[in-house]
């Protein structure tokens, strides 16, 4: 009753979306995981409790202790302070590459479905041509092109993931630019460019949005990767995927080196898939 | 002087219009002119063309072939910012009044945008706003809610508005009522009426419900597979109906009495493929009148009618049809008088 009350009083889309959206725990467990992460890596500086390079001979290997919570590396570096610190290159990684898919995946996805004709066949032959490499795969191949560093293994994360947003993009585009009020729109008068921004767009956001919550949590997955083969952050500077590689030579002496790592992409990646797939069903319009 | 010369010159003139989408033929040829002021209903069954008809009198699509001249341009000859500024004095209202608007636009938002696009009421929009929500009946506060706040008939009701907005001469009704329930068919119905004798709007209204047709046409033509099969003043379609496809379309009007036993004239078969039509008159396959010569020769439009034979077929028992048809008129209006006040 309470909740019709409240149906009638609110309009806005967007917020009838938000309060569906918490209603669902497993959304609202990824939602609450993603801001506790991204607080992490805005608060880094002041919570963690050592320097994330400053080795020390005596911790060298140290397992958890009221000193070091999560251990030690093979340098004596402070695990919990490196998983802090990592977090900034995750999350960096997971927002950087994926605003770039979408930077490009978007605009492009619109000119395809909105043109047709040739712009389309061209655009998605090659989209296709991407889409027939493995994600993964391509990244790493562009990432060891443009050189090891972050910087371009966002760069790679992101130009990878863009196919799957401008196929999303353009599909969704088809299915609007057949709806009456875009034909509407267009015996109104208005410009090609303004019934693409003001009268298509904001109709095919809800799955993007979906899509680029998914896209975040496999580009975190990716700079993991990248950074795992030493593509991505380089050393001393922390990364997860870093530090499992090199967990990767103690995992019998020091389990904790790759266990912290480990678990925080693990819920990372979960929490970021639960988002995802809650805004899908809450932004659905099908869901009353 | 001149103004005289404008009254009796049609406000608008489709000439052998056609479009095949790749082979389906889907309007083939029609031709005729809309007056200032009065209402050409397009009828016939889905998929004979009467949407794509309109789309293409809007040119929303681009035609195959033929010319539709409004103010003496040919509308497809027009660079497409002529056309948008054209698109000031033609509108359209769609069947569908939850596909229509914009989901994410405010209602207010949506009465806006035409302003600006063509640069009217300047510094005045807002007052506008309301004076078009008024006119359709709805009140200013309606203008901050989305379309999912609204009923159907209201729904349509924001259709007409933004349609009125730009004050065109001639709106495209693509079949503005048939997704309504009748009481509110007959409300959003008599609003057309009333906003057609206040602005003097030409309408073409596209329809498959003859009450309807009976109710808000000046006059009717008849389509069948692309083509126009009678072009007719309401009234004489409606008692003596000439062609066979016509005859037909009258006598399926259900009756609401069983006691009331009525000649029918029941089609055979279903409607043939627009890929590829029957030689001659396409309606010769279902015409139970049908001879050699409609398969040979295709009849041309003459006197309002596409028929070899129309003289020689026996005259139509109209008066029980033009009983019922009043019948659900009736009670069309019947509900408009009980309905009208919400």
């Amino acid at each position: 009753m309470a909740a019709v009350v409240f149906e009638t009083i609110d309009a806005s889309p967007g917020r009838r979306a938000v309060r569906r959206l918490a209603r669902r725990a497993g959304a609202v467990f990824g939602f609450a995981v993603v801001v506790f992460f991204i607080l992490i890596a805005l608060l880094a500086p002041w919570l963690a409790p050592y320097d994330p390079v400053a080795t020390s001979w005596s911790a060298v290997r140290a397992a958890p202790s009221a000193a070091h919570w999560f251990g030690a590396d093979e340098l004596g570096r402070d695990v919990l302070s490196r998983i802090i610190w990592g977090t900034r290159a995750s999350i960096l990684a997971g927002v950087v590459s994926v605003s770039i898919s979408l930077a490009l995946g978007v605009p492009i996805g619109m000119l395809t479905g909105y043109l047709g004709r040739w712009v389309d066949a061209l655009i998605s032959r090659v989209t296709d041509a991407m889409l027939a490499c493995p994600f993964l795969i391509l990244a790493i191949a562009l990432a060891a092109f443009l050189g090891p560093s972050l910087t371009n293994a966002m760069i790679a994360i992101g130009i990878s993931a863009t196919p799957i947003f401008i196929r999303l993009t353009r599909a969704q585009v088809l299915a609007a630019k057949a709806e009456d009020y875009v034909e509407a729109a267009r015996a109104l008068g208005n410009p090609h460019l303004r019934i693409a921004l003001r009268h298509i767009l904001p109709n095919i956001v809800a799955p993007l949005i979906v899509q680029a919550t998914l896209a975040i949590a496999a580009a975190v997955i990716a700079e993991a990767s990248l950074s795992f083969l030493g593509l991505g952050q380089q050393p001393p500077a922390p990364s997860w995927g870093s530090m499992l590689n090199t967990a990767r030579n103690y995992v019998d002496q020091a389990p904790w080196m790759a266990i912290w790592p480990g678990l925080s992409i693990f819920l990372l990646v979960l929490s970021f898939n639960l988002l995802g797939d809650g805004l899908r069903d809450a932004l659905d319009p099908r869901h009353k | 002087m001149l103004e005289g010369a404008a009254v009796s010159e049609p406000l608008l003139r489709a000439r052998g219009l056609v479009k095949h989408f790749k082979k389906v033929q889907a309007v083939d040829g029609i031709s005729f002119d809309l007056h200032a002021g009065e209402t050409l209903a397009l009828v016939g069954e889905s998929g004979c063309g009467k949407s794509t008809a309109g789309k293409l009198l809007l040119r929303l699509i681009e035609p195959t072939a033929g010319a539709v001249l409004f103010k003496r341009q040919n509308i497809y000859e027009l660079k497409e910012r002529e056309m948008r500024s054209l698109r000031r004095e033609m509108q359209v209202i769609f069947q569908d009044p939850y596909g229509s608007l914009n989901p994410r636009m405010t209602v207010g938002d949506m009465l806006e945008e035409p302003l600006r696009l063509h640069g009217l009421h300047r510094c005045n929009e807002r007052a506008r706003v309301t004076e078009l929500l008024g006119l359709v009946g709805l009140s200013p506060e309606h203008a901050q809610r989305y379309p999912h706040e609204f009923s159907g008939g209201q729904r349509q009701r924001i259709g007409i508005a933004r349609a009125l907005a730009v004050e065109p001469r001639l709106i495209v009704c693509d079949e503005p009522v048939s997704a309504l329930d009748v009481s509110i068919q007959a409300q959003v119905i008599n609003l057309l009426q009333d906003l057609q004798r206040q602005f003097g709007l030409a309408y073409l209204f596209i329809a498959h419900d003859l009450a309807v047709v009976k109710h808000i046409a000046t006059r009717v033509a008849v389509m069948y597979l692309g083509k126009f099969v009678e072009v007719a003043e309401k009234h004489s379609l409606f008692a003596r109906p000439r062609h066979p496809y016509t005859r037909a379309l009258l006598s399926a009007i259900p009756v609401p009495d069983p006691a009331l036993k009525k000649q029918r004239l029941v089609l055979q078969g279903d409607v043939p493929s627009p890929y590829d039509p029957p030689s001659g008159c396409r309606f010769r396959t279902r015409c139970p009148w049908a001879r050699e010569r409609c398969a040979a020769e295709e009849p041309r439009l003459l006197e309002g009618v596409a028929c070899h034979f129309w003289r020689e077929l026996e005259p139509y028992a109209s008066a029980s049809q033009s009983a019922l048809v009043n019948e659900r008129l009736a009670r069309l209006q019947a509900a408009f008088q009980s309905g009208g006040a919400t």
